[in-house]
């Protein structure tokens, strides 16, 4: 039976060697962590963002590398699922972005701590994760069907449209879906619209966003095309 | 109880009450917002709501080991604590502090990191405020002349505990370093040195409520934090999967994170085995039931249902998600909460001279609160596997997903509800024990007492 020196032996023997090999490992992480978290590319204007990042807890509702808390989204691919333009427009004036929605606090961040944030998450999308996080693989066929039409979708659709408005089937459901639009609405109407929601219904709840000329061109081409498919 | 010194465990299990009732209040605003009802968002938002929950229930567990070892360490050593006026100001000091942190997360005066918001100057009086502590109870084993085991395994829990603060505090630009360093304090905290300071309590109150030989008791003591350590360092590596740390750490963290379950596990048999051998029934049997609940429900809450997202291919997918959430509340319950309040339960008597352990509010307590938080988890589990299933496997927009599983927030309302129900009725009993004011017995001359029959002083000064 075992007795109690035994006992004592066994936990001050696997304490000692489990906390070597853990001091071990660590020393190697530390070696490797230049290159993996791409510490060449933490400029000047990154740290600012993290400390940012701490300085107003935004890990109390997003999380970062799958860390912080559950209350709003994962921010990890923020920079290229969202492109800065959004993001900036969403930290100006974080109420004006998702009507009616879940709140976000406006901390009233100047043009240079905007930048600051947005090259935080430039940086951010550059550290090795190990795949984190995965790309959703129980909705691949439906993405692929709706690649074949993706091809022509313009980039700034897919990333600030989509935040709320939804295209067969995938997108937001805080403004409604987009599908057949072009069919309801003509091209002079979506230029208005896009260049100043407000100025079309004084009651929109969609906000003017950070759109240039040929942008909106390129959306309202786009959004001409989206028409009601043939029953 | 058989020292003055022991009656500053009443001040800081008093703390524990104050602190955890609190916390439940931060619970609700989070759990509304989570149900779509945010009307406090301009004055609590979201992230002060967290922040205050989560250092709240980090707050009153501290209070609560540092009361357990202020009422074990005399007891086990036999002598008077060593600067028992030193406890008391390091009391008040350490309520100034939290109290500090909690009012200037309101305003903003925290740092972004989950677990550790406290602002750095107040990290510096916590830091001095543990060392009195530390010093306090190092210096009352070093002087006595019984250096138990118990008492050994407890004083060196803390100690590593208060080491384990100070990584926490390295300053870098980097995020990776951030978390790196964050996980030595959060994880060797929960998942390393703080199991031995519950080994340590448990060994004590089941030496006391079951009356098996402390040597027998002691030796499995060493056993389960034995499995505790080969598991729970190497563990650390399941918080180093996905944060930007080499690819090893997939392996090391999945293959030693699976065995923690282990540790538990062997708490829990080590518990109801040692209730069920005990040969002599202790009065207080509502504390015997916190005690191996505390051990059941820590095998179920941190030992399955941290196995139930631990490894790599899971968490590729549950990591940052409410199965996070899920796990942790039913963790922190079993593993920590239910011991600090068993060994309040346990104290309380003593410490009062008030017999009040048959009241049926005793056993509601327990009840009410344990069927609540595991109403609680199952809200969090439905909630959360939809959020994987839904975002993470099905690639549903964010909000639209905290759409669909709002209805779950409204479960985990009524089922915390409940468990607020059965805290009260342990707040309340806290309060109807009223002061420390029970005969203080004085010194041992066994060191055997325990196989002796208990004297049972709170009886002796209800009619005395």
């Amino acid at each position: 039976m075992l007795s109690k020196s035994a006992a004592k032996a066994f936990f001050l023997g696997g304490t000692a060697l489990c906390s070597t090999v853990f001091l071990g490992l660590s020393y190697d992480t530390f070696q490797q962590m230049p290159q993996r978290t791409n510490a060449a590319g933490l400029t000047a204007s990154v740290i600012r963002g993290k400390h940012l990042w701490e300085d107003k807890n935004c890990m109390g509702c997003h999380t970062l590398f799958g860390e912080g808390a559950y209350y709003a989204p994962e921010l990890t691919r923020v920079y290229e699922r969202r492109g800065p333009a959004f993001i900036a427009a969403q930290l100006k004036d974080p109420d004006a972005m998702f009507p009616g929605q879940r709140r976000m606090t406006n901390y009233h961040f100047t043009d240079g701590e905007v930048t600051d944030l947005v090259a935080f998450f430039e940086w951010a999308q550059t550290v090795d994760l190990n795949g984190f996080p995965a790309k959703p693989s129980l909705g691949a066929p439906a993405q692929r069907a709706a690649s074949a039409s993706a091809q022509k979708k313009p980039q700034i659709f897919s990333q600030l449209c989509v935040t709320c408005h939804s295209l067969e089937g995938t997108g937001g459901t805080v403004g409604p879906a987009l599908d057949g639009v072009g069919s309801r609405l003509d091209a002079a109407y979506f230029e208005r619209w896009l260049k100043d929601p407000l100025a079309v219904k004084a009651d929109a709840r969609m906000p003017k966003l950070p759109l240039d000329d040929a942008q909106i061109s390129e959306l309202v081409t786009f959004l001409s095309a989206q028409k009601e498919m043939p029953r | 109880m058989k020292f003055h010194s022991q009656k500053v465990a009443w001040g800081f299990f008093a703390t524990c009450m104050l602190l955890f009732s609190l916390q439940l209040i931060y619970g609700f605003i989070m759990a509304f917002a989570h149900a779509g009802f945010d009307g406090l968002h301009d004055w609590i938002p979201f992230n002060v709501a967290r922040a205050t929950h989560t250092n709240l229930l980090v707050m009153w567990l501290l209070a609560g080991f540092m009361g357990s070892a202020y009422w074990i360490i005399p007891d086990e050593c036999n002598r008077e604590l060593a600067w028992p006026r030193l406890a008391w100001v390091q009391l008040i000091a350490f309520v100034l502090t939290g109290v500090a942190a909690i009012i200037g997360f309101h305003f903003g005066w925290w740092e972004g990191r989950k677990f550790l918001e406290i602002p750095r100057p107040l990290d510096y009086l916590v830091v001095i405020d543990v060392m009195l502590f530390i010093a306090n109870i190092g210096w009352t084993v070093w002087k006595s002349e019984r250096k138990s085991t118990t008492s050994m395994v407890l004083f060196f829990g803390l100690l590593t505990a208060a080491l384990l603060y100070l990584p926490g505090m390295i300053p870098t630009d980097n995020q990776t370093v951030d978390s790196y360093w964050r996980w030595w304090v959060v994880h060797l905290w929960v998942e390393g040195v703080w199991e031995l300071i519950m080994g340590a309590i448990l060994s004590y109150l089941l030496i006391k409520l079951t009356g098996v030989d402390r040597e027998i008791i002691e030796k499995w003591l060493y056993v389960i934090v034995g499995f505790t350590f080969l598991s729970g360092i190497l563990g650390t590596g399941h918080h180093f999967y996905y944060i930007g740390l080499p690819r090893y750490w997939l392996m090391v963290g999945g293959v030693f994170s699976a065995l923690e379950p282990l540790a538990f596990l062997g708490m829990a048999i080590y518990a109801f085995s040692m209730a069920k051998k005990g040969g002599r029934t202790h009065p207080n049997r509502v504390a015997l039931l916190w005690t191996v609940g505390c051990s059941f429900m820590s095998f179920v809450g941190a030992g399955f249902l941290g196995f139930a997202h631990t490894l790599p291919q899971v968490n590729m997918y549950t990591h940052g998600t409410l199965v996070t959430a899920m796990h942790g509340h039913m963790a922190f319950w079993g593993a920590y909460a239910m011991l600090v309040l068993g060994i309040i339960t346990y104290a309380m008597p003593l410490l009062t001279g008030r017999k009040l352990y048959d009241h049926p509010t005793a056993g509601f307590a327990f009840w009410s609160s344990n069927v609540g938080m595991t109403a609680m988890t199952l809200a969090f589990a439905v909630a959360g596997v939809s959020q994987v299933v839904l975002e993470r496997r099905a690639g549903m927009d964010f909000l639209t997903v905290q759409k669909e599983v709002e209805v779950h927030f409204v479960g985990l309302i009524l089922a915390a509800t409940l468990f607020t129900a059965g805290i009260s009725a342990f707040v309340w009993n806290f309060v109807r024990y009223g002061l420390p004011t029970a005969k203080v017995t004085g010194a041992q001359q066994s060191t055997t007492q325990e196989l002796a029959p208990e004297p049972l002083p709170a009886v002796a000064a209800a009619r005395g």
